[in-house]
């Protein structure tokens, strides 16, 4: 199971050689690893679809309570057989895609991590390992979607996404603590026991909200929808497989995935419920006034998971059977649309449907799959969107919907007929145009996948007995936490909502003829434009930029002797209170167990000392300087610690040469401060040094006391299987100190790098005059 | 500041040195030495070879990119930390081979941990160092 989790992660590293290897041949390559875990995935059916859960636990931080633990019901098995499948055809489809982009490697890259990520959202079981995925979902969205990296709205769009998901992660995080403290427990399937306790409990509000800003925030709900219809930044498949398919559902699986612990009262269904209906009234109107398809998908995409959102607020199990079948529906229709969308621009140059025209003879295929998805979207039967919408309207007239959601849902039902038309229907019929680009044939990667998902929607529409009983059923089960009845049929007879459906058709057959006329009057009350969320966000991030602006130049002066100076005098005060509150000795006697040699040495020491403070030149200086770190080092030498004097010994002989780069381009000493400030820094200096002087000689004067030394002697043979006390500690005791020291390491390296090529750059503008 | 000494010692020390350097970071787990002095001292080599022979020939000498290093080591030190958990044990488990194995003596993943943190050092101090010196 951890295997199947990581092999995205695994493959991930492999992939840009294989795809140099491979070439137009690595998207299909690529595709076996999520066939091979629908495979996997799929031998779990029998047992999940009869009511069983699978846990799996690998150690991973005992000492925390936090485990690898993944939980397989009927939820998690319906996200995973959707993440696999849908991405074994986006992968395809990609390779033939972008089967020129040089970077294809990284893409797939990409690619593969996201798919692994979001394995492990659906199948944590471990709130914080539900976090990391949910995390590393939001971290992959942001190098696919600004993949084209060349291009500054790529690379916006990209921050905006991560920022916005991002800061709904961290909410999540502090939800699932507080839930934690709560339950006592941080595995979610244990968290179910206790969902009473913590309905009742008063920080049940707090972890509410936390967890639904997390949601609502992947999921794009309004006001935070603005990131998705930007994120269209990034390449078709992309698009598709985390922008409508997957990704943004991450938001609705948690909502499902919590419903057992936090749902059942009036504040989640007063919380969940309205932003859902807005969020889907917003997305259906604002789809209907943009002319780039994939900006209109993005935009229906929005208002499908208000739908979804909306439903899963309301209480009733007849509610969440219609998000799930609606949630496969749009699946399948929008993930197919997406992709037509991107085979069009790829073939024709040109993603505005005002340019579009007339293109079935070139790309039937792509045609066909576009118009089937297209009806299903619209809701026609016998596609699986009719199925879904029916459901909708059922809950909307049941007990527990309302006047409005039925209106609602109505308005919506509208729009994605209008939309059907002029996404699905508009760019291949009629005249045709002039194009950017001459069309040619699709090859078969492009067309298979929008083909298959469209036809999947009208055969599982046409016959929803196909995934009721192993699909659906188990993964309502898991929501309502009870067995669930379920009948799923194409044709309930004629009644009141089918009379709605055919009205909402035709009303949106004439929209789609006046769409023109309307999008004009619409124009003028775009009011996304000036004052939405989009603008909230960025007056946010310049308000942000200001303030950092403001208090770098309020604490940062730019004097490196200043940060010395506030540096030292800090480290002063920390050492020596807590030095004063303590009891110790300094046992001066020991001065006479000191050989001479060592005397010699610690007066060549102070000496190089005075030395560097006194040097007229900077060679001379560093030079001293030097002096001062081999003696230091003989000093560990001549105390049997040869691990440090060796990294000294290597530290001072690189500094020397760091040292020797940069010194010639810097001025000669001269005296720049005054007498006042000499004095001030070597009071500071003089200070410094007593403090440090009497805490290794009480630090040394307890050391018949100390337990480590005979503890590491004792157990690093033992436990670690090394005689190198140093380097046990390094690598085995402490690793993990060793691990974040090594990252900021790196972290620092790459920052001096791209300083020095900044500073670089600007100069070789300027004309290098410095 | 072309010296024929330094640079014809070069030629010379930098071989010695590396292979001084393999031979710190493999003996590191039971005498002085280990993966951050191994680092050090690789880097030094090529220091010398760079204050030698410039920048652009000690790039050509060590092939890859020092920044690969950077990520190549952390990438070794975060799957050896990774590989426990395979086996059902805690994160960064140590894990050791019941046979010796030639010339590392005894092999296990706190071997390939601090071969990570060599490769982070090495890289760190060569991104710096080209950095500084070619410009």
């Amino acid at each position: 199971m951890l295997f199947a989790v990581l092999s995205g992660f695994l493959v991930a590293l492999f992939a840009p050689p294989l795809c140099r290897l491979l070439r137009q041949w690595s998207g299909w390559f690529f595709a076996l690893l999520p066939l091979a875990l629908i495979v996997y995935f799929a031998g779990f059916i029998a047992r999940i679809s009869s009511g069983e859960s699978i846990f799996f636990s690998y150690r991973w931080l005992p000492a925390l309570g936090i485990n690898l633990s993944f939980n397989l019901d009927g939820l998690s098995l319906l996200f995973v057989l959707l993440i696999t499948s849908i991405g074994a055809l986006v992968f395809i489809y990609s390779g033939s895609y972008l089967g020129r982009n040089p970077e294809l490697g990284r893409f797939f890259a990409y690619i593969l991590m996201f798919m692994g990520s979001m394995l492990g959202v659906v199948l944590a079981d471990n709130a914080i390992v539900l976090f990391v995925f949910w995390e590393l979902t939001s971290l992959s969205s942001y190098f696919l979607i600004g993949f084209d990296h060349d291009r500054a709205a790529a690379r916006e769009a990209a921050l905006q996404a991560l920022l916005v998901t991002g800061l709904g992660g961290l909410a999540l995080l502090a939800g699932f603590l507080l839930m934690g403290q709560v339950g006592g427990t941080l595995e979610i399937s244990r968290l179910y026991a206790e969902a009473d306790p913590i309905r009742s409990h008063e920080l049940y509000l707090p972890i509410l909200l936390l967890i639904l800003a997390g949601a609502f925030t992947k999921s794009a709900q309004t006001p935070f929808h603005f990131w998705l219809p930007n994120a269209m930044e990034a390449p078709a498949p992309v698009s598709t497989y985390l922008h409508s398919a997957t990704m943004v559902k991450a938001g609705i699986y948690l909502l499902a995935r919590v419903s057992p612990i936090l749902a059942g009262t009036p504040m989640w269904e007063y919380l969940i419920t309205p932003v859902g209906t807005l969020t889907m009234l917003v997305g259906a109107y604002l789809a209907l006034v943009h002319t780039d398809m994939k900006r209109i998908l993005a935009y229906t995409t929005v208002s499908a998971l208000g739908l979804m959102v909306m439903m899963l607020g309301i209480e009733a199990s007849l509610s969440t059977q219609a998000a799930m079948v609606f949630l496969l529906a749009h699946a399948f229709y929008k993930g197919a649309l997406f992709l037509v969308a991107g085979a069009v621009d790829h073939e024709t140059g040109t993603r505005d449907v005002e340019k579009l025209g007339g293109l079935f003879r070139t790309m039937p295929f792509v045609a066909i799959a576009a118009m089937l998805a297209a009806l299903s979207s619209a809701g026609v039967p016998p596609h699986l969107g009719f199925v879904g919408k029916e459901l909708i309207y059922k809950v909307a007239f049941g007990e527990g919907g309302s006047e409005f959601m039925l209106g609602a849902v109505f308005l919506t039902n509208i729009s994605f007929v209008t939309i059907a038309g002029i996404v699905g229907f508009r760019p291949f019929v009629g005249r045709r145009r002039e194009f950017p680009r001459i069309p040619h044939k699709p090859p078969l990667a492009l067309w298979l996948g929008p083909f298959v998902l469209a036809a999947l929607g009208l055969v599982i529409g046409a016959e929803p007995g196909l995934i009721e009983n192993w699909l659906i059923a188990p993964a309502t089960a898991v929501i309502e936490s009870r067995p669930v009845e379920y009948e799923l049929k194409l044709w309930h007879g004629f009644h009141s909502s089918l009379l709605l459906s055919v009205l909402a058709f035709i009303i949106g057959i004439v929209l789609f003829f006046g769409w023109h006329k309307f999008r004009k009057a619409a124009s003028y009350l775009i009011p996304s434009e000036k004052w939405g969320p989009a603008r909230w966000y960025s007056l946010l991030l310049e308000g942000l930029a200001a303030t950092a602006r403001g208090s770098t130049r309020m604490v940062q002066s730019g004097h490196l002797h200043i940060y010395l100076l506030i540096i030292v005098c800090t480290t002063i005060g920390l050492v020596a209170t807590s030095l004063f509150n303590q009891k110790w000795s300094l046992e001066l006697w020991r001065w006479s167990n000191a050989y001479a040699y060592e005397l010699v040495l610690a007066g060549v020491i102070v000496a190089a000392t005075v030395a560097v403070v006194k040097a007229k030149s900077l060679i001379a200086a560093v030079l001293s300087l030097g002096v001062v770190g081999y003696g230091v080092a003989l000093v560990f030498l001549l105390f049997s610690a040869p691990d440090l004097a060796m990294t000294q010994f290597a530290i001072e002989s690189l500094s020397v040469v760091l040292l020797a780069l940069v010194l010639f381009r810097l001025p000669e000493i001269e005296h720049y401060s005054k007498t006042r400030e000499r004095v001030r820094d070597a009071l500071a200096a003089l200070a410094l040094g007593g403090v440090m002087t009497v805490l290794v000689l009480s630090v040394t004067a307890m050391q018949k006391e100390a337990r480590l030394v005979s503890y590491f002697a004792e157990h690093s043979y033992l436990d670690a299987k090394g005689h190198n006390i140093v380097n046990v500690i390094l690598v085995d005791f402490r690793g993990f100190d060793t691990m974040g020291e090594i990252t900021v390491l790196a972290v620092a390296a790459i920052g001096v790098y791209s300083l020095l090529k900044l500073y670089l750059k600007r100069n070789g503008r300027q004309g290098g005059n410095q | 500041m072309k010296s024929l000494i330094l640079s014809t010692a070069t030629r010379y020390l930098l071989p010695l040195l590396l292979l001084l350097s393999v031979y710190l970071l493999l003996r590191g787990h039971n005498m002085p030495g280990g993966g951050f002095v191994g680092g050090l001292v690789a880097a030094a080599a090529f220091a010398l070879y760079t204050l030698a022979q410039g920048a652009a020939d000690a790039r050509k000498v060590l092939r890859i990119n020092p920044r690969t290093f950077i990520a190549l080591g952390l990438l070794t030190a975060l799957s050896s930390a990774c590989l426990s958990l395979f086996i059902g044990l805690p994160f960064m488990t140590g894990l050791w081979s019941k046979d010796k194995v030639v010339v590392i003596g005894k092999a296990g993943t706190p071997v390939l941990f601090d071969t990570g943190v060599y490769m982070v050092v090495l890289g760190v101090v060569l991104t710096i160092i080209f950095s500084l010196a070619e410009d």
